[in-house]
Parts: structure tokens; C-alpha cells; sequence
């Protein structure tokens, strides 16, 4: 191949490569390549196509809500999802948890030297795609390139920015007695999907990510349920049992919670069995938890379910005035046990 | 889910509980030894679905527990050896030594890894060989033959950088220690479930005729639970001392032959230390000298470390069944899951552990009626 700009023949083409190499964090004609080959054409918008030093952006009056999030998942690519739809769904639904309809996104991204371009690729198409999905555009972004050996293939954090609803303002400290707790789906599935192919384990059946953007079951539930959608929160580290933790110490509440209402899939509740671990801790991205006033409970129910995403959605538990600050599980034999936030990671056990 | 609901099933279930309430004639205590039933028992909450019908007490039967700080220690400097991966069950990363434990090793750059399977932690070896890797083998007789299958494979595979730190213990010793005690409150048993699909029950025979204590080798799902205890009650009531079958589905009288027989050929009986209770005579499982090569303690000349445990945990007591762990003095105060200062607080299966939970819920039910 010859080079345009000198004229020179090179043996090994800078552009020929098919892995990021430091030259691309350089600020130079690599870091322009990146950015012209890899990024723009699929993340690409008037905004962002400025490339400018900060982007520009006219919101409507109001509040807005701001969220940042960065995502370092291993393995890059898993059944159902990869990096790219994390960082997106991750960020989005955090502003959606607060009731905010996402609007723009940053993304800056740390890149590993020796990542393949194909997978780079893979993951900016997901992440275009669930951009899209979202409605949200990527306004700013920024690129790094570390060497081999310093980051885990890539790093990606997104800050995104969203309007809030002037009246509708869920909040974890809103919990209240007689509330209704209700699960948009099934519990478990990206945190097991990711075990599963981090620990080279191989099931009858591939458990997939859930990861999604939970906006339009939020838009969802503010219609039906207006100011009384009390609490939302989409359980990931830690899963459904610390999500309500957290909840039952900011409203000062006990939540009591009915074991045969859990939606635990077969395949999640299996490999759990299997690996000594317990679905309630285990991560979702594409779930969310909502309290409302019982009266609203099926109004809410009816909205989720109206969204294939919330197809799966239940009721699983009760606001209580009792044992504040606590979440009691009502197991499937009658009995009670004290459902806690874990003191660190949760780890397979011997027997 | 086939073989997991119908062992989960609620009518199954109550229709149990109605069969040992209505079969006891006074409050019976008995033991599970497992630490696999106690994370049963406390995730089901079948203690307080058994009410004043049976006591049931939690054994020394969880290997996170009852492994002794010594061989954690070592476990600790080997794993800070920058020559050396070390490869281990998941839940003894907590355990706390003498004065950290292994995920704090870690976070100061050692190579500690979680394994599922000590073939995992061979396949390490072979695919790290300018490391040593060594292997945390702990447990009962459960996972005995697995341990004793890597190191037989290794030896056949001429994998000389794989080494195990054995921390072996076993149950019938413990078992009599339990009863030799002058205090012991323990009228029944239900052996473990898994222990015996390896070992079979014939060794529980001497005991149940010696002791006059029920044994009913029991499964780990709820029904298996209930039924076992059913059994035991059953047994109880009629002045009976047998070893009797509640796990037919997993459990023969003569075990599983072949794994028997390669634990025998890799390992030998010896004196072991168990953590809060110590030394139990012929208790614990050692390597035999044909298999030297792959002792960790001798090939990193770890040697005899004798280390004082926090005289303030009372774990012994409550292993053993004469404390429950609310009585302990530092429970739920010096000593929590954050800061465990002994082993049954650490693992979800420990005794410590599942009253921390439970306890605390209990104790605000009886604030909550008074108030």
C-alpha cells in the first residue's frame, strides 16, 4: 500500500492495522482515523458532528437530571449484550429511575492497545442502537488509549442528561406503608450470563442479558400512576435484595416480600442452585423495581404490561410499618427469613 | 425444575411439620451437622415452622467454619508469595486469619482465584507453569474425592508446580466429640447427606448403638429436612437408636466405592485442629507419603504454626451447641459480617451468621408487640 501524504512504501500500513494501537490515543492523524472510521458513522449526529470542544445543547424550561455511570464488565460481549448496550441502558435508566426522560449522552472511552477493531465495532453498534432505542443522542464524547495490560480490552462511561417530570418525582426516601411493590420481569439474568461465561461454565441452555432502556415503561407507569409512583429503582450490583435495602433505609419502612411471587427464570434459578448463589443479589439491567399505593397497583401493573419489556411484571411484595428499615422474605414454606444487604461480593459456597 | 420443587413443596411441607408436631410429646433437641441443612434451615425458615416440637442445634458441619486458623494463616502467606497462584472454594475468601484474609491479600496484589473444581485449579497449573498454584483443599468427605482426584491426576500428568494445602476434616470424629462432651444436649442427628453419598452410613452404626442417638442420613432441600427430622422424632419417641435412610435418592449403606477408594489411596486419617473447638483425634485427612510432592506445607516448608485464636470469639461453644450465638457477647457488637472475629460469622451457612439476621428480626418482633 502507498501512502498518499509521503510517497513511501511501508511494509506494515499505518491503517492496515486491525487492533487499536497506542497511535490512536496519539491526538494525531491515528486518533482522527478513529474517530472519522470507527466512531462518527455510527454515533453520528448535528451535535456531536460539530466537533467541537464542548457540545451545545437548547433544553426546554425545567430541571433536568444528570447521571454518570461507567462500565467495566469482563468478557466485553456476553449472550444478550455487550459493553456498549450496558452504556447506554446503564446510564439511561438511572435518569429514568428518577423519573426523567433521557435526552443526551456523553461518552468517553478508554480503549485497551491490541483491541480488536472488529470488536470495537460490535460494541459502537450497540451502543448506536441502544442509543437509538433510547432516544437519546450522544452530544460529546472522548477517547483514550492505554497500554496492553492496563485496562480489561475497554472502559466506557456515559454521563447522560434527561427533563424531569415537574410533578412526578420518584425517590428511594418515598416508600410508604400499604405501598405495593411491584417487579417489571424476571430477576437474574445478566448477572448469571456473565458469571456463566466469566467462569467457562456451560449450561443445557444460554442465559441471557437483560439489559434494556427502562424509559418506556417509566413513561409507562407516569401516565397511570401520575405523583403516587412513589419509588423506582432498577436493581443492578446487588440485585433485587439490596435495591430494596437501600429503599426500606431512606423511607424508614420494612418491606415484607412473598418468595412464591419472585420471578427467578428456571435457567437463573438453577445455575444459582448450582453455584451456591442466591438470585436476589444477583444483577439485573433491564428490570425495574416500582412502589405506588395499592389502590394504583393494578393501574401500574397494566401499564408495565402493556410494554413487552414488562410482560413479566408482578406484584411480589407489601410496604410494612414493621421492622423498619428491614426487608423480611415470607418464604414459599410459610416460614420468614431476614433478607440483608450482603458485606461484600456474594461467593459461591462449598456445599 | 425436576428434583428441586417437588423437595420444595409448601402442601408437602405442612403436612410435615403437622406429622412432627403431632409425633412429639416433649421438645426433643437434635443436630444438624451439615452447614449446607443450616443454610436450609435459616433460608426457609423451618425453625420457626417447627416451633416448640424440636430444637434443632447447628453443627460444626460447615468446612469454612471449622477450618483452623493455622492452616488459614498459611493459606495467607502462600498466597502472598508472588511466586505462587492460589486457588480456592469461594467462600474461604473471607474467612479471617490472624490478621486479614485472603480477598485483602488479594486486593495487595496477590493471585488469588476462585475455583469451582480442584481440576480447575490442576488446568491452572499446567496453563501457568512458572507459577506454583496451589490449591485450598478444605472440606468433609464431600469434596474430598475431587481434592484427591487432582492431586492422582497431577501425579499421573507430571504436574510438578501443583501443590494442595490440605485442611481435611471428617465427620463421625466429630460426632463423638459432640456427645463425649459432659454438657451435651444433642439427642439426635441428622447426618449429612452429601458426606454419606460418598461414605455410605456404615461408620454411624458403632455410633448410634454406642451413644443410643438417632442418625437419619438427611437431604438438603426442605422436605428432605423436615422428613429427616420426622424420622429422627419418630425414632425419638419410640426409644429407637438407628441409623436410618431419609436420602435413598443419593445415599447407599456402602457409599460410593470408587471414590472411597481413591480417597483412602491419596489421603490418610491424622489428628486435626478444628477452628473453636480443637484438636479432635483422627479427625482429620493428610496426604500420604507417596503423595509428598504435592503437600503445599512441606514443599513450601510452612511447618507447625501454632496460633492463638481471638480469646473473646466463643465459636467453640457454639459450635458444639452449649452457646446460641445471641448469647455470645460480642455478638452483633464487636462481632458482625463486616467484622467477624470467628468463622461461623463469616459464611452465610455459619451458625453466628444466620442468627445475626434472624436475631435481629426477632428481637424487633418482640419490641414491636411490647411497644
Amino acid at each position: 500500500m502507498t501512502l498518499a501524504t509521503s510517497g513511501l512504501t511501508c511494509p506494515a500500513p499505518i491503517g492496515s492495522n486491525d487492533r487499536v494501537q497506542l497511535g490512536h490515543g496519539s491526538g494525531g492523524k491515528l486518533s482522527a482515523a478513529l474517530l472519522r472510521d470507527h466512531f462518527l458513522p455510527r454515533l453520528g449526529n448535528p451535535i456531536l458532528d460539530q466537533l467541537g470542544d464542548a457540545a451545545v445543547l437548547s433544553l426546554p424550561t425545567g430541571e433536568i437530571a444528570v447521571s454518570t455511570d461507567t462500565f467495566v464488565v469482563r468478557p466485553l460481549e456476553f449472550p444478550g449484550g455487550n459493553i456498549g448496550a450496558l452504556a447506554v441502558h446503564g446510564t439511561v435508566n438511572d435518569l429514568a429511575m428518577m423519573g426523567a426522560e433521557p435526552r443526551y449522552l456523553t461518552l468517553g472511552v478508554v480503549l485497551e492497545e491490541g483491541l480488536p477493531f472488529e470488536v470495537l465495532d460490535r460494541v459502537l453498534a450497540a451502543l448506536a442502537e441502544a442509543a437509538a432505542g433510547a432516544g437519546v443522542a450522544i452530544v460529546a464524547g472522548d477517547t483514550k488509549v492505554v497500554e496492553r495490560g492496563r485496562a480489561d480490552g475497554m472502559y466506557i462511561n456515559t454521563t447522560g442528561v434527561g427533563l424531569l417530570h415537574p410533578v412526578v418525582r420518584p425517590a428511594a426516601h418515598r416508600a410508604a406503608p400499604g405501598d405495593a411493590v411491584l417487579v417489571s420481569g424476571a430477576i437474574g439474568r445478566h448477572g448469571m450470563a456473565v458469571m456463566a461465561l466469566r467462569e467457562g461454565l456451560e449450561f443445557e441452555t444460554t442465559i441471557t442479558s437483560d439489559t434494556a432502556c427502562l424509559w418506556p415503561l417509566v413513561r409507562g407507569l407516569r401516565d397511570a400512576v401520575g405523583p403516587e409512583l412513589r419509588v423506582l429503582r432498577d436493581p443492578t450490583r446487588g440485585g433485587l435484595a439490596s435495591a430494596l435495602n437501600e429503599i426500606a433505609a431512606a423511607s424508614r419502612v420494612g418491606i415484607a416480600l412473598d418468595e412464591a411471587a419472585l420471578p427467578v427464570p428456571t435457567d437463573v434459578g438453577a445455575a444459582c442452585e448450582m453455584l451456591g448463589l442466591d438470585p436476589l443479589y444477583v444483577a439485573n439491567e433491564g428490570v425495574l423495581v416500582a412502589m405506588v399505593p395499592a389502590t394504583l397497583a393494578d393501574a401500574a401493573l397494566a401499564a408495565l404490561q402493556a410494554h413487552p419489556l414488562g410482560a413479566g411484571s408482578r406484584r411480589i411484595g407489601t410496604v410494612v410499618s414493621q421492622h423498619p428499615g428491614m426487608v423480611v422474605l415470607r418464604t414459599a414454606l410459610g416460614g420468614t427469613r431476614v433478607v440483608d444487604l450482603l458485606p461484600g461480593d456474594q461467593l459461591p459456597r462449598i456445599c | 425444575m425436576r428434583y428441586l420443587s417437588e423437595y420444595r413443596d409448601p402442601e408437602v411441607a405442612r403436612s410435615l411439620v403437622h406429622q412432627i408436631r403431632d409425633t412429639a410429646t416433649r421438645r426433643w433437641v437434635m443436630m444438624e451437622v451439615c452447614g449446607g441443612q443450616t443454610h436450609t434451615i435459616v433460608k426457609q425458615g423451618l425453625g420457626e415452622l417447627l416451633g416448640d416440637a424440636v430444637e434443632m442445634i447447628h453443627g460444626p458441619g460447615c468446612p469454612v467454619c471449622v477450618t483452623p486458623l493455622e492452616q488459614i494463616d498459611k493459606a495467607l502467606a502462600l498466597a502472598a508469595r508472588p511466586d505462587v497462584i492460589f486457588a480456592s472454594f469461594g467462600d474461604m475468601l473471607r474467612v479471617p486469619g490472624s490478621d486479614c484474609d485472603l480477598q485483602q491479600v488479594r486486593a495487595r496484589g496477590g493471585a488469588v482465584r476462585v475455583v469451582y473444581s480442584p481440576l480447575d485449579a490442576l488446568a491452572l497449573a499446567q496453563g501457568n507453569p512458572d507459577k506454583e498454584v496451589v490449591f485450598f483443599a478444605v472440606g468433609f468427605e464431600t469434596t474430598a474425592p475431587a481434592n484427591a482426584m487432582a492431586v492422582w491426576r497431577a501425579r499421573e500428568l507430571g504436574v510438578p508446580n501443583f501443590s494442595v494445602l490440605v485442611s481435611h476434616v471428617t465427620v463421625p470424629p466429630a460426632m463423638r466429640a459432640i456427645l463425649d462432651a459432659p454438657d451435651n444436649r444433642v439427642q439426635a442427628f441428622l447426618a449429612a447427606g452429601h458426606v454419606c453419598t460418598v461414605m455410605g452410613w456404615t461408620e454411624y452404626e458403632p455410633i448410634a448403638a454406642e451413644y443410643r442417638v438417632p442418625i437419619v442420613v438427611t437431604g438438603f432441600e426442605p422436605i428432605d429436612i423436615l422428613e429427616g427430622i420426622h424420622f429422627a422424632v419418630r425414632q425419638l419417641e419410640d426409644g429407637r437408636h438407628e441409623v436410618e435412610n431419609q436420602y435413598v435418592r443419593a445415599v447407599t449403606r456402602a457409599g460410593t466405592v470408587p471414590a472411597r477408594s481413591l480417597v483412602e489411596q491419596v489421603f490418610r486419617l491424622a489428628d486435626r485442629k478444628w477452628r473453636g473447638i480443637g484438636e479432635i483425634p483422627g479427625s482429620g485427612l493428610v496426604l500420604r507419603d507417596e503423595f509428598a510432592a504435592f503437600d503445599a506445607e512441606a514443599k513450601f516448608g510452612l511447618g507447625d504454626v501454632t496460633v492463638e485464636e481471638p480469646a473473646e470469639c466463643r465459636a467453640g461453644d457454639v459450635l458444639r451447641g452449649r452457646l446460641k450465638p445471641h448469647q455470645c457477647p460480642a455478638f452483633g457488637s464487636r462481632c458482625t459480617p463486616e467484622h467477624p472475629l470467628g468463622a461461623p460469622m463469616v459464611s452465610s451457612e455459619g451458625a453466628c451468621a444466620a442468627y445475626y439476621n434472624y436475631g435481629r428480626f426477632r428481637e424487633m418482633e418482640v419490641v414491636g408487640r411490647g411497644s
